[in-house]
């Protein structure tokens, strides 16, 4: 019976994997494919060629639009990490009134879809002048609800007696803040900028709003200008602009999954 | 009478006020200057368009964005009289049906299944997480590589078995659930997760207990699983509705709304409206609608949560 099941197990998640890994999979063998033999349904490549990515990088700014990213992904990782930490230190650490209805605002932002707003920010990002910037591109979003939500579960379980005894000793509230607080919740910092690089890498809308020329313009977007030129019938090409776009978010899940699990799973739930 | 009783006491509310102050001045520029990034961002970008977006919903607007008239609730009224958002409203609770039941008992079985210490667990474990690393825009050329009526596999596969050529995107009647099935693809990575996560903290003993009972795998999941990962479920349920509700990038890469409007969901219709057609008054009241809703399923949650999750 135990064997049975076992076999069932591994015959049940190895056809999911195969369905889960195929669209992926099957734009690799593109990505290598000469076009000629994708048209006459030749999928398997002949060997490891090259050209499809050559040419995605040489006809359009693609790398442009990597480093675009990148600068745009780690800016507003950094910047919503700070300014989650200051503001669950303030929640948590220091007394005032009024700090109750100041975390219930705040929480209660998450269920305001970001799509209601783009209308408006879309002007307020315009009349500011910053369209095609990274300000504009990044301001928007820096105030990140779940993080502080996440970074306050965690800075609750640093006792408080911490705080009284760094008091005591003369330890100014910023230097207990860097020296002590922060140094405990590095876990969840992690986990963390592991999630948010995920989703400001990923962004599709805001990006797509608050760029009208190649300045700025992320990845996504220009996958998406690819998509509606001439080049959206070079399969081959397609297929290895949304691989190389896909590569720097995948290896993050590779290595960084089992932290998200547990991180997420401690912060979000319980 | 009035004025001297003003100057008695005028002395003393003064210097009340005076030591109030002191014992407020301390502390409040330091948690102000905590939370000030983090408050700026929220008020001018989340809380101030949330109420201008309320506002500009009862108005009629130029097509700069600049309210000309106040028009009450007519926005409101045209939007529910037009037969092509109420399709569009039909669309998104179609899509919504059809995506998350599935993604969640795909994610959730998978999960399971995948939650032991047998070998090789750990590279299906990296296998169904993976596509919360894919974003909307490339997996939307993933997946339009296989729908393609000429040079796509699907359609490869169907002729090979004898059938016609299917239009996967350009069919009405097959669009949206295409559509779905991208979509299902791509919320499997995180609610797979979550749920991962969830397992990972169900203590050995409640299976043990079970074990001496003698269930079997079915069993074991009505009996311990699911009630144990109740709060990571509920949790990954309610993401996935507010994410259905949200879809847009899908649409924008795969069909841009059509054929026929057959795809045209809410968010795409609001995108529209606001940055193609410039009807900035209509955008909005889609905004509040969106809101609306999103905010019910919320509740909803809420209220099941506490009524439902067992915690361990």
């Amino acid at each position: 019976m135990k064997k049975v099941e076992t076999t069932l197990t591994y015959i049940i998640l190895t056809i999911a994997a195969v369905f889960v890994c195929f669209p992926i999979l099957f734009s690799v063998a593109l990505s290598f494919s000469d076009l000629q033999d994708i048209l006459k349904g030749d999928y398997i490549p002949s060997g490891l060629n090259f050209t499809n990515y050559i040419n995605a990088f040489q006809t359009q700014p693609l790398f442009h639009y990597m480093m675009n990213s990148a600068i745009t992904g780690v800016l507003s990782t950094v910047l919503q990490i700070l300014f989650a930490l200051l503001a669950a230190y303030a929640i948590v650490f220091i007394p005032f009134k009024g700090k109750r209805i100041l975390f219930m605002i705040m929480m209660a932002t998450m269920m305001i879809p970001g799509e209601v707003l783009v209308i408006s920010n879309f002007q307020t990002i315009r009349s500011m002048n910053l369209l095609n910037t990274f300000a504009g591109l990044i301001l928007p979003g820096l105030a990140s609800t779940f993080g502080i939500f996440l970074l306050r579960q965690n800075m609750m379980q640093i006792p408080m007696e911490l705080k009284e005894a760094s008091t005591v000793s003369g330890l100014s509230d910023f230097r207990f803040f860097i020296k002590v607080v922060v140094p405990m919740v590095t876990n969840a910092i992690v986990t963390l900028a592991i999630y948010l690089f995920l989703v400001n890498w990923n962004s599709y809308m805001w990006p797509l709003l608050s760029t009208t020329d190649d300045t700025v313009r992320t990845v996504q977007i220009g996958l998406r200008q690819l998509k509606n030129t001439e080049a959206v019938s070079d399969y081959g090409m397609m297929a290895a602009g949304a691989i190389i776009t896909s590569l720097p978010t995948l290896l993050l899940i590779f290595f960084g999954q089992k932290r998200l699990q547990e991180g997420m799973t401690k912060g979000a739930i319980k | 009478m009035n004025n001297s009783s003003v100057n008695v006491t005028a002395p003393s509310a003064v210097m009340e006020e005076e030591k109030a102050e002191q014992k407020v001045k301390k502390p409040l520029p330091l948690w102000v200057i905590y939370v000030l990034p983090s408050m700026l961002i929220f008020l001018i970008f989340v809380i101030y368009p949330f109420l201008k977006n309320i506002v500009t919903s009862a108005f009629a607007t130029s097509n700069t964005g600049s309210l000309t008239s106040f028009v009450g609730l007519s926005n409101y009224i045209d939007l529910f009289t037009d037969p092509q958002y109420l399709q569009i409203l039909k669309n998104t609770v179609i899509y919504t049906v059809l995506t998350v039941p599935l993604t969640v008992v795909i994610s959730l079985m998978l999960a399971v299944l995948s939650c032991t210490d047998r070998p090789g667990m750990g590279i299906f474990r990296t296998i169904f997480s993976s596509t919360m690393g894919i974003s909307v825009a490339a997996g939307s050329v993933f997946w339009n590589l296989l729908f393609h009526p000429t040079a796509g596999l699907l359609n490869h596969v169907v002729q090979f078995f004898g059938g016609e050529s299917i239009g996967w995107l350009t069919d009405s009647h097959y669009a949206l659930i295409s559509i779905s099935v991208v979509s299902i693809w791509m919320n499997i990575g995180f609610s797979y997760l979550v749920l991962m996560g969830g397992l990972k903290n169900i203590d050995d003993s409640h299976y043990e207990s079970v074990e001496i009972v003698g269930g079997g795998f079915f069993y074991r999941l009505r009996k311990v699983t699911i009630p144990l990962i109740s709060p990571s479920l509920f949790f990954v349920v309610t993401t996935s509705l507010i994410n259905a509700f949200q879809s847009f990038g899908l649409i924008d890469m795969l069909t841009s709304g059509g054929p026929n409007n057959s795809t045209n969901l809410m968010v795409y219709r609001l995108y529209n409206d606001a940055f193609v057609n410039f009807r900035f008054g209509s955008a909005s009241a889609q905004g509040v609608i969106l809101f609306v809703v999103i905010f019910l399923v919320s509740q909803l949650q809420t209220k099941l949560t506490e009524r439902m999750v067992t915690y361990q």
